[in-house]
């Protein structure tokens, strides 16, 4: 990430208990108004480790620090949501979506489609591509939001290091669609740019899934591997949020390991993939 | 070292077992999968370095060979005594407080995502002295960090002997950061495995 705070291959935790956590996020929703009280408590518990360590800090520094320094509450929010993301990441779910979301969805005159916690955009590049592969683009936009505006300032450039790439391209070969990943790029000295033909009708803008609201209709929703950051209540809090937002039939997408597990909102969308986690929108 | 009262005791007071392997372990973990009772009344949690995109048919070989229940890791899933969790690849898999599990996708450790000390550390904080965990071969120094945490929780600690180890480089990181209660044979571990 391009954040400050990078991690040296060691250990992940420094020392933090269970009261200082609870104490921590206590203090953030009264300083800065950030609610992490349903963030699952291990990871979140990591993430604060590995600023310790990496900063050098003890508990207390970091108490104070975050209290008065706001550059460090910065570096600390972009540190603390997980921002590791990668083009075409779960290649069977692309396959998936083309085979059985975009039949349907080339049904719509307009197309709008929300990627939830886009963090540096990826992913909405690579609906973007998809959709294009699919002759669908020219009536396609694609909304990428995160609560890091950090991570949306890189998510609008486009800009991939040729490393990334390397990746991205591994994984679009296991996607088994037609056509290059790099054929939407233009290759710099060691990294590569998307062509401003995929960045059409996309739009990055700052929203936070757990006290912000509907601001659209959309036909598809993706939010994956961001529900495993969240404790079951505030999961469902989003759900709701997402089930507003879909018009009727549309689809929700979230990560191949997570899957909708309360009773309530499996009535009110139906399986259209078991593995990749893809929902469609029933009833009213 | 053989099995004594200290290990066999403390064995039977484990709520899980963890088991850490990397490269060179597969064959020991397919084995000890093979050989786990079916009414083991803990919660197996085992953690290999797997690549991504390798649509590897893991689980569902070791469910095939398996007499308890076996599941790959979702996130959420609530550890129940008598099944065998196994970390999915491009994850990180943690354990909650509630005694459940949550994935994280950050970057890497050593490398590795799944990383054994991501799991073994988080496994310390909840169960620390009714956990039993296990490092076996590999090629990295993952895990020993993670092992030493649980050491210092109280649980019970074993490191395969490198010796026996394909590739030593993971156990001996482990014995060398202090994080084995005890060293053991490979006939050792599944002689206690079945136990």
């Amino acid at each position: 990430m391009a954040g400050k705070i990078t991690m040296d291959e060691t250990s992940a935790y420094g020392n933090i208990t269970t009261a200082q956590l609870h104490e921590l996020i206590d203090l953030i929703k009264k300083v800065h108004g950030f609610d992490f009280s349903e963030y699952t408590k291990a990871s979140l518990k990591r993430r604060l480790a590995r600023i310790m360590q990496f900063k050098k800090m003890s508990f207390y520094d970091l108490k104070h620090l975050l209290v008065n320094d706001q550059q460090i509450f910065q570096e600390f929010l972009e540190e603390i949501t997980v921002n590791v993301t990668e083009m075409f990441r779960d290649p069977l779910f692309y396959k998936a979506l083309h085979n059985q979301v975009l039949p349907y969805l080339s049904s719509y005159q307009h197309i709008k489609i929300w990627s939830a916690g886009c963090s540096s955009g990826e992913e909405v590049y690579s609906l973007a591509i998809l959709l294009k592969e699919a002759n669908l683009r020219n009536k396609s936009f694609i909304y990428g939001t995160d609560i890091n505006t950090e991570m949306l300032k890189e998510a609008r450039m486009g800009i991939y290091s040729l490393r990334k790439i390397k990746s991205y391209t591994e994984n679009y070969q296991y996607t088994g669609l037609p056509g290059t990943l790099t054929d939407h790029f233009t290759i710099m000295y060691d990294a590569a740019s998307i062509h401003s033909e995929i960045k059409q009708n996309t739009l990055f803008s700052v929203h936070n899934l757990i006290s912000d609201t509907v601001f659209n209709e959309f036909q598809m929703i993706s939010c994956r591997n961001v529900f495993i950051y969240f404790e079951s209540g505030l999961q469902e809090k989003i759900l709701e949020l997402f089930y507003k937002s879909l018009c009727p039939l549309g689809f929700l997408c979230l990560g191949s390991k997570e899957a909708i597990r309360s009773d309530f909102f499996r009535r009110r969308f139906k399986v259209i993939n078991q593995k990749e986690n893809i929902y469609q929108k029933i009833g009213a | 070292m053989a099995l004594n009262n200290d290990i066999l005791q403390r064995w039977h007071n484990s709520a899980i077992v963890l088991i850490g392997g990397s490269a060179g372990s597969f064959k020991l973990i397919f084995r000890a999968v093979k050989n786990f009772p079916i009414a083991l009344d803990k919660a197996v949690i085992i953690v290999i370095h797997r690549k991504k995109n390798f649509f590897s048919e893991i689980e569902k070989l070791f469910a095939e060979n398996s007499r308890m229940s076996l599941r790959e890791i979702a996130d959420k899933d609530v550890i129940e005594k008598n099944t065998i969790y196994i970390a999915p690849a491009n994850y990180h898999s943690l354990i909650e407080k509630e005694k459940t599990f949550s994935l994280d996708v950050s970057e890497a450790v050593w490398y590795s995502k799944p990383s054994i000390d991501v799991t073994f550390e988080s496994a310390a904080d909840v169960y620390g002295p009714n956990c039993t965990a296990i490092l076996l071969s590999g090629a990295n120094q993952d895990g020993a960090a993670g092992l030493l945490k649980l050491k210092n929780a109280g649980a019970l600690t074993i490191v395969q002997n490198p010796d026996e180890a394909e590739m030593s480089e993971m156990p001996l990181a482990a014995i060398q950061t202090g994080a084995a209660t005890y060293t053991l044979s490979n006939n050792d571990i599944f002689e206690l495995l079945q136990t």
